[in-house]
């Protein structure tokens, strides 16, 4: 037996070849199928190789090999780590491991030795050998490497990190900790455990009526019970039912999904599969994004594998359930993710959206039943079914159980991927697992739910993170993305970028959509460049109006959301570049002044003498001049001057 | 089938269940404007020009895909909904070219009528406007993407009606236009040239190249005829002008509806063609002169009486035409078998 996935001896009668129910679990727990010492402990010893429990004899070096590990140098950390290792003669006693993403990506490449749980941040590959005397043969932590806050304190265990200990890593209980290509990861972990709960012990009907209890919502942005979807596919009339995997993330710095998919890929075809049983198909799809090539790596790896032990294909475990699943890669278009568009883009046509109703549970794909699911929605089956409703329901809000991944970005100290239970006040995600807001500036918003969501302000900061609170205050939950911005943010021009998102992803179907945004998007250059006037913001917000409540889907009911939130708490900012001809936060590079104050200038000439355009004027040792008009703001002076003489602004 | 009853602009209406808004209004006289809708192809729902308000509704629903549902109380030309319905033609015409007095269109047009039902101008949200050259790389249609407004019933009449689907939408956003596989122009598409496209465009963005600068539709007076090609007798709308046959309608009715083939709908400049045969001709000491119907008629039957009798009735081969009507060609077949004595008989269709 050369891995878990093996029969153990010729005794063993559990294997794909006659499909049983007992399979997995004689794999995992067992064997089942003949009683011998040997063989469990073997099993068991293959087991804790993966799990590394903490009376583990061996250890465990983990190598965080996510994209933002991996672009900072972790690629060569492996092959670097083994060869002083065998070096050192420790090759028996420990093994390094290539794992997906952690979440702490600007601390990485990422580091974390099991079974003590010590965690090492932003790796070199001087630091291997520093790290394989020191730490494995001697046995002394390299505090240097250890994770430290900005008030300068060290944390060396992984879960002692303020950004760790304020998680609850429910759904992301495997990212970074199980090889993503191991099926045998997967199952040590006590991964398929819910869908052989779900084969063997529960009916069709019982899995919806467990899921509706759950209140799982969707978490693709919209919030719809999940549980209720899949009731109505399954009354729904047909033949032929799908359920599809909507994996086209495509919100600006959202990568919950991707993480999912990349770390965890096996977690999403179980939801699916216990998705498939409950309604009744046998055939799902994957859409998933092109831009992510490593998801779709990882998930033909796995669904390669799930059809090689008779995981995925017909007569599943013996229990006569048939399912199998096809991925589909998306060609780029923010739209695929709108369920209609994406079934089109199946289809092999256009991914534009149709109207709704008919809705996709009676009339999807191909016209017939479909079950459309986002993969952070998907990867909570497993989990619900097999805590069990009760259990699951202790997370989160009354409205909105569960937990939510959200991709942290912009101006906070530890940008990075966080799941949280639904219903902490966003301050404690921004400031919390966070660390507030980067080089000790202030905040001044945070944009939920992209170019979908809204704008929030410091007056928001208490409110709970859940579906329904988030919506009051003019923000979504969306699909996650938080974008958190300080002081030095111009919220036109934040407002600028998400239409100029929108614009250029409208399907181009409807007017309102296609048209309305080009012009919301041309009014808000306009204001950026102090070209606008007051009628201009009235067009504006006739604009978001009309656009709201007429287009066709949810990209464009929902593209004038950043617009109108930050019209509603940045007014004045609005009103600055329009009628001051002033952008108070100096990003508008055309509204931007500069100037000399004289009180500070020497008259050293430096500025003069660097400007590219001569628009800048004096006598030596006399205070300087710019002169507006001639000065093109590119800034030079400011980059030369000693003496913080040049003022921006 | 179940019917539902609702209240259009407070009038109620009892309509068969899945009716939709617009039809429902249309039903009781109310014309609720659209530029996508087209009850010959699929439900559509994207100019958003038809939205109207529906009590205890948030967004405006567009009438075309909207069913009516029990109980809906209606309003088609409420506050909110002009609001969104001028909004809506001003962005369309901030991105539609200023030359309605060349379009070929003008008067016929149906952005042009909305404009004016709601006393809409251009003038807001002036900024880009698309800039496509004009597309006229074939004998028949003249493609000016710059007038499309992308209502997409040219898509799906080709699709769902003709089978061709030579065209489709490409790119996105404001770039988003109507376009053959990889540009490469009509007659390198899967593009028949029946020209239902042209019968469906609301605006000027596709019209006829052949009557161009020929005339304006009021102008013009239509004849119903008939199709003089093939037997199946499609109707025809000629547009006459000064007497002349400037362009062709398919007849909007019977067996074809508003659809033709190419030769139906462009091949009628035989019409006044200056070497169009009006009379028969018999050659005569080896030139062709013009006679009378019953001269040609009697030297025909002559000359085939004398060759029956001189060599047989094989040495006459007789070929029916496709443009006769069935009835027409057994008749012919009667006549070779059984008058002329001959199997000769053939038939243009199958050469």
């Amino acid at each position: 037996m050369r891995n878990l996935m093996e029969a153990c001896c010729q005794r063993c009668t559990h294997t794909p070849a006659s499909p049983c129910s007992e399979y997995l679990l004689c794999r995992t727990e067992g064997p089942l199928c003949h009683e011998s010492k040997e063989c469990r402990q073997q099993r068991k010893a293959f087991i804790d190789e993966v799990t590394i429990p903490s009376d583990s004899p061996g250890r465990q070096i983990i190598v965080c090999g996510g994209t933002g590990c991996t672009s900072s140098g972790a690629a060569n950390l492996v092959d670097l780590l083994n060869q002083e290792i065998t070096a050192h003669n420790l090759g028996n006693s420990v093994q390094v491991k290539k794992t997906s993403c952690h979440g702490f990506c600007e601390n990485g490449p990422i580091l974390h030795i099991k079974p003590e749980g010590i965690f090492y941040t932003k790796v070199k590959p001087k630091d291997i050998q520093d790290i394989v005397l020191s730490h494995l043969v001697n046995q002394q932590v390299v505090k240097r490497l250890l994770y430290q806050d900005t008030a300068g304190n060290s944390y060396p265990y992984f879960q002692d990190i303020p950004f760790y200990a304020g998680q609850t890593r429910l759904l992301l209980r495997n990212c970074g900790q199980i090889n993503p290509e191991s099926l045998a990861d997967y199952l040590a972990v006590g991964g398929y455990r819910s869908l052989v709960k779900v084969l063997q012990q529960m009916t069709p009907d019982e899995v919806i009526e467990e899921v509706q209890r759950s209140g799982l919502r969707g978490r693709g942005g919209a919030g719809f019970p999940t549980g209720r979807k899949w009731a109505s596919a399954r009354k729904a009339a047909g033949d032929v039912k799908y359920i599809i995997c909507n994996a086209d993330e495509g919100d600006p710095g959202a990568f919950m999904d991707r993480s999912l998919l990349e770390g965890d890929p096996h977690s999403v075809l179980e939801g699916m599969l216990i998705a498939g049983f409950a309604v009744g198909s046998t055939k799902g799809y994957i859409y998933c994004r092109a831009e992510y090539p490593l998801a779709i790596k990882r998930l033909k790896i796995a669904i390669h594998q799930a059809q090689q032990v008779g995981l995925l294909g017909s007569n599943i475990m013996g229990s006569g359930f048939q399912f199998d699943i096809a991925l589909k890669e998306g060609a780029g278009a923010f739209v695929c993710g709108e369920g209609t568009a994406l079934q089109a883009s199946i289809e092999g046509l256009r991914g534009m959206p149709r109207v709704k109703p008919p809705r996709s549970t009676e009339k999807g794909l191909w016209e017939k039943p479909t079950v459309l699911n986002n993969v952070e929605t998907l990867a909570n089956i497993p989990v619900l079914i097999q805590t069990g409703t009760e259990a699951y329901r202790k997370l989160g809000t009354v409205k909105s159980p569960g937990t939510k991944i959200f991709a942290l970005s912009g101006a906070v100290t530890n940008p990075g991927l966080v799941e949280i239970p639904m219903g902490q006040p966003l301050r404690e995600i921004i400031f919390g697992i966070g660390g507030g807001i980067r080089d000790g500036k202030s905040f001044k918003a945070v944009q939920l739910g992209g170019p979908s969501g809204g704008c929030l302000t410091e007056q928001h900061l208490e409110l709970p993170v859940d579906f329904d609170s988030l919506t009051t205050a003019g923000a979504t939950i969306g699909s996650g993305g938080m974008v958190v911005m300080g002081e030095d943010t111009c919220m036109v021009d934040v407002a600028r970028f998400f239409l100029a998102f929108t614009q250029a992803e409208s399907c181009g179907k409807c007017t309102p959509c296609r048209e309305g945004t080009k012009r919301m998007l041309e009014i808000l250059e306009r204001i950026c460049q102090g070209k606008a006037d007051l009628k201009d913001l009235g067009d504006l917000e006739r604009l978001c109006r009309v656009v709201k409540n007429t287009s066709l889907c949810g990209l464009g009911q929902a593209c004038p959301n950043p617009v109108l939130s930050t019209l509603q708490y940045f007014r004045e900012e609005y009103l600055a570049h329009i009628v001051e001809k002033r952008c108070p936060a100096g990003v508008c590079s055309s509204l931007v002044r500069y100037s000399i104050a004289a009180d500070r200038c020497r008259g050293c000439g430096l500025c003069l003498k660097n400007c590219p355009v001569g628009a800048i004027e004096g006598e030596k040792k006399q205070p300087h001049t710019i002169t507006a008009e001639r000065c093109i703001k590119c800034g030079v002076c400011l980059d030369k001057c000693k003496f913080g003489a040049v003022l921006r602004g | 089938m179940s019917e539902v009853t609702i209240i259009i602009n407070e009038q109620p209406i009892t309509v068969p269940a899945g009716t939709t808004i617009l039809t429902a209004a249309r039903d009781v006289g109310i014309e609720i404007p659209t530029l996508c809708h087209d009850p010959e192809v699929s439900r559509y729902g994207g100019c958003r020009l038809c939205v109207v308000e529906v009590a205890g509704w948030g967004s405006l629903p567009a009438a075309c895909v909207t069913e009516v549902r029990p109980g809906m109380v209606i309003e088609t030309e409420s506050a909110r909904v002009l609001e969104a319905r001028r909004t809506i033609l001003e962005l369309l015409l901030a991105n539609h070219p200023e030359d309605c007095l060349t379009c070929e269109k003008t008067g016929a047009c149906a952005l042009q009528d909305y404009a004016y039902r709601y006393g809409v101008r251009r003038g807001a949200f002036l900024g880009e406007r698309q800039n496509h050259p004009v597309e006229a790389d074939n004998p028949f249609i003249v493609r000016d993407m710059n007038k499309c407004i992308l209502c997409g019933k040219c898509v799906r009449v080709c699709s769902e009606v003709v089978g061709r689907s030579a065209i489709d939408f490409s790119h996105r956003g404001f770039r988003a236009r109507i376009a053959t596989a990889l540009d490469e122009g009509l007659q390198q598409s899967g593009c028949v040239f029946c020209g239902s496209c042209l019968e469906v465009c609301p605006v000027g963005a596709l019209t006829g190249k052949q009557r161009r600068g020929k005339g304006r539709p009021w102008e013009m007076t239509s004849v119903t005829t008939t199709c003089p090609y093939c037997g199946v007798g499609c109707q025809l709308k000629l547009q006459v002008k000064n007497q002349r046959v400037i362009g062709v309608m398919a007849g909007g009715s019977g067996l074809n509806g508003r659809h033709l083939c190419v030769k139906g709908r462009f091949g009628h400049g035989f019409i006044h063609h200056p070497d169009r045969l009006k009379k028969p001709l018999l050659r005569k000491a080896g030139v062709l002169q013009e006679v009378s119907w019953s001269e040609a008629l009697a030297y025909t039957a002559q000359r085939l009486s004398q060759i029956k009798q001189h060599s047989g009735g094989a040495a006459i081969g007789v070929l029916a035409s496709a443009r006769i009507s069935n009835e027409e060609n057994y008749l012919l077949n009667k006549f070779a078998r059984r008058v002329l004595a001959t199997n000769n008989l053939d038939h243009c269709a199958r050469l």
